[in-house]
């Protein structure tokens, strides 16, 4: 340690492993893992957002998981609250569409609408 | 990958005892073998505080708070909570008033009147990563502090915060350094006493086992600050857990040169080595702790001089207490203004307490000063089990004294303990209820000093013995009322005219007992008769007549001395009872208790 500048970047460095244990706030995801969840590849998708949130170094994001969503037939499925607490849920994801909503909606806030449940359901 | 869930397993002592390696060790094959080991992370911690219902485990993000887990559950927890994300209710702690079960840390009563300073890290920081540490803001203050600050202006600033020394007297620290700081040598040290040995007090071990760099921190604040480049931490051997961490903590902070030579590219230089103690209660003495460091029979000498003027090696020396040093950093990161607004005025600040005895949450607390008895034992505390009646709290352990429930109210700070007739002490608190015998726990206390007094001086050494003979004797029925008053002239005889603070205070437990619970020396003095039902010879269990027959006394009667048809009047065979107790803890109406012997029927 030279200097008190060394310790700030190392401390930066090491929250960043830590983040998940202080998000307070912030954007909430919550992947469905419940059976039908899991047998139609909600563990890719889950894995995916950490990627995503990993390289993208955002801090205000929280992934977790969820057990079942009650819409077995458009799983694989997420809900994602934001700052605000309204809460949005995907379904039918993939990893594409993964991308799409973490763009558009985590990084920019713009909800995309034709992937929402209400939508698909009708 | 970024982990996305945390699992949080306590690793104080008392966990550990309950096997948390153990489960330790099961997560990280159960997560193997499901695939989930690089999005999970596993952390084993310091103390959560809350022993009672340990081992204790906790999942972030969403702060899941599991309870009594053993190995066994530990393949569901990670297939319904970490996998699924379904929380395994069953593990999950009760509320004891609405009966619902609690999901989250924060709803915890026993958290949330928590004020925690010295114990901030505890439970939340891997402690064998100096990581964790510096992302939580360590060692910032050090660093601050050799850049913008001079030595006197980090005295004053611990002056200012009102800290005063948690190991028991109450001596202001920011004096304590001024005093060493003033002192003009070539050569000065820094000692962290670790030396903690009141029956029923662990935290310090909890700190120096959750959270070590945070003392390490501390006392290379203090070197800066009296001038000293040399630190000591005298811990017992006792304590192999905080033992190895610390020195785990240590190689670290010298490895990211934290500790060393020229710290922050300044001038100052601070290294700290550890000395294992053998466990001497009189080595929490600073005279008899130095002359231990420096390899002589840990015995007290006279002050002055004080060590602040001629300590280890004859050398201007500060000992400050672990839980002390623990307040240091936070108060240079938050200022003194804000560690002074809490509390009271004369006591700033926090303490930690370690809650044991009758009481639902044993455990170890930390409350801002001023918060009151009756607050600790019933809020956080959760109250006494078995809807037994309180009786006393003994706080300071064998330096201390008891405070009945007409106290409950008072505020906790230095003064008023003292005034109550207690002290401070380190923070162990004893809680007691109608089944304990204050003669018994006097007898305890003072047996304790009896065997720890160095024996350096004769009232320590004879008094003790002597005031604990009589302890015997009144407790095996042979007291006499002469007895009790020749205990209060030895006590104090004792507690004037001895060298240390082991033996000025080692007749407090008797003091204290007889000041509040005279009647019960007396009822063992001229009933022959032992109220709690404690003492065998002076025992006598009777059931009396609102007895249900529920027949639960008989049935837990480890000797079938008790008798009698259900639904009607149990009756005890004396001849047959050992005086256990077992019954009367068994009893759902409060039908049994000790009784006067009736002499007639004896002679």
């Amino acid at each position: 340690m030279k200097s008190l500048e060394d310790l700030k970047r190392l401390r930066d460095e090491a929250l960043k492993k830590m983040t998940m244990r202080y998000v307070e706030g912030g954007i909430r995801v919550q992947v469905g893992m419940g059976t039908c969840g899991i047998a139609s590849g909600a563990k890719a998708i889950l894995s995916h957002f950490l990627e995503l949130v990993e390289k993208n170094e955002v801090n205000n994001v929280s992934i977790t998981q969820v057990g079942c969503m009650g819409e077995c037939a458009y799983e694989p499925m997420a809900e994602l609250i934001d700052e605000s607490g309204q809460s949005f849920i995907y379904c039918s994801l993939t990893k594409e569409i993964v991308e799409d909503i973490f763009e558009s909606h985590i990084l920019h806030h713009q909800p995309i609408t034709k992937y929402l449940l209400t939508t698909k359901k009708g | 990958m970024l982990e996305r869930i945390q699992v949080l397993i306590c690793g104080g002592t008392g966990c550990l005892s309950s096997s948390s390696k153990e489960i330790k060790h099961a997560f990280e094959e159960e997560l193997i073998s499901r695939n989930l080991d690089k999005e999970v992370g596993l952390v084993l911690t310091g103390c959560f505080g809350l022993c009672e219902k340990g081992p204790v485990i906790v999942v972030y993000p969403d702060e899941t708070f599991y309870s009594h887990v053993t190995v066994q559950d530990v393949k569901e927890i990670v297939e319904e909570h970490l996998f699924k994300g379904r929380v395994v209710e069953r593990l999950l702690v009760k509320d004891p008033v609405d009966k619902k079960k609690i999901q989250n840390i924060q709803q915890l009563k026993f958290y949330s009147k928590q004020k925690r300073i010295a114990l901030r890290n505890c439970g939340n920081i891997n402690p064998l990563d100096i990581t964790e540490y510096i992302a939580k803001d360590g060692y910032m203050a050090l660093g601050q502090i050799l850049a913008t600050m001079t030595p006197q202006q980090v005295i004053d600033e611990v002056i200012k915060s009102g800290l005063r020394g948690r190991g028991g007297g109450g001596f202001p620290t920011g004096k304590k350094w001024q005093f060493a700081y003033n002192q003009s040598s070539s050569q000065k040290y820094v000692i962290c006493n670790a030396d903690e040995g009141d029956p029923g007090a662990f935290m310090d071990r909890a700190i120096l086992e959750g959270d070590p760099h945070s003392v390490l921190e501390a006392m290379a604040i203090c070197g800066y600050g009296i001038g000293a480049n040399q630190g000591y931490i005298y811990v017992r051997a006792e304590y192999p857990v905080a033992v190895e961490r610390l020195q785990h903590a240590i190689n670290q902070a010298k490895s990211y040169r934290l500790l060393g030579d020229k710290l922050f590219g300044s001038d100052f230089s601070f290294n700290i080595e550890i000395r294992l103690g053998a466990g001497a209660f009189v080595c929490g003495e600073e005279t008899a702790l130095i002359a231990s460091i420096e390899g002589y029979r840990g015995m007290p000498r006279l002050k002055p001089p004080f060590p602040a003027v001629k300590g280890l090696w004859g050398m201007p020396t500060n000992v400050n207490n672990v839980e002390t040093f623990a307040n240091i950093p936070v108060i240079f990161q938050k200022g003194a203004d804000w560690f002074k607004s809490i509390g009271t005025d004369k006591s700033s600040g926090t303490k930690v307490f370690a809650l044991g005895g009758k009481i639902v949450n044993t455990g170890l607390v930390e409350v801002p000063m001023g918060t009151t008895l009756r607050e600790i034992v019933y809020d956080i505390g959760g109250g006494i089990p078995n809807k037994r009646k309180f009786k006393a709290i003994q706080t300071g352990g064998p330096s201390g004294g008891c405070i009945t429930a007409k106290d409950l109210d008072t505020p906790i700070d230095f003064e008023n303990l003292t005034a109550l007739g207690s002290m401070m002490g380190s923070g162990g608190m004893i809680i007691m209820d109608e089944d304990n015998c204050m003669v018994d726990v006097a007898r305890f206390y003072l047996d304790f000093t009896v065997d720890e007094s160095c024996g350096k001086c004769t009232p320590c050494r004879e008094g003790t013995k002597q005031m604990l003979d009589i302890l015997n004797r009144i407790c095996e029925g042979h007291g006499t009322m002469k007895d009790i008053e020749e205990l209060e002239a030895l006590a104090s005889l004792v507690q004037n005219t001895s060298l240390c603070g082991l033996g000025q205070t080692a007749p407090n437990p008797v003091i204290s007992t007889l000041k509040h619970f005279r009647d019960e020396y007396i009822a063992h003095v001229k009933d022959h008769m032992c109220p709690a039902g404690v003492c065998r010879e002076l025992t006598h269990f009777v059931i009396h007549e609102n007895c249900i027959g529920c027949t639960k006394c008989a049935r837990s009667c480890p000797t079938n001395a008790i008798s009698g048809w259900p639904k009607q009047l149990h009756v005890i065979d004396d001849n047959l009872c050992i005086r256990c107790g077992a019954c009367k803890k068994a009893c759902p109406v409060s039908a049994i208790s000790s009784t006067r012997l009736n002499r007639e029927v004896h002679a």
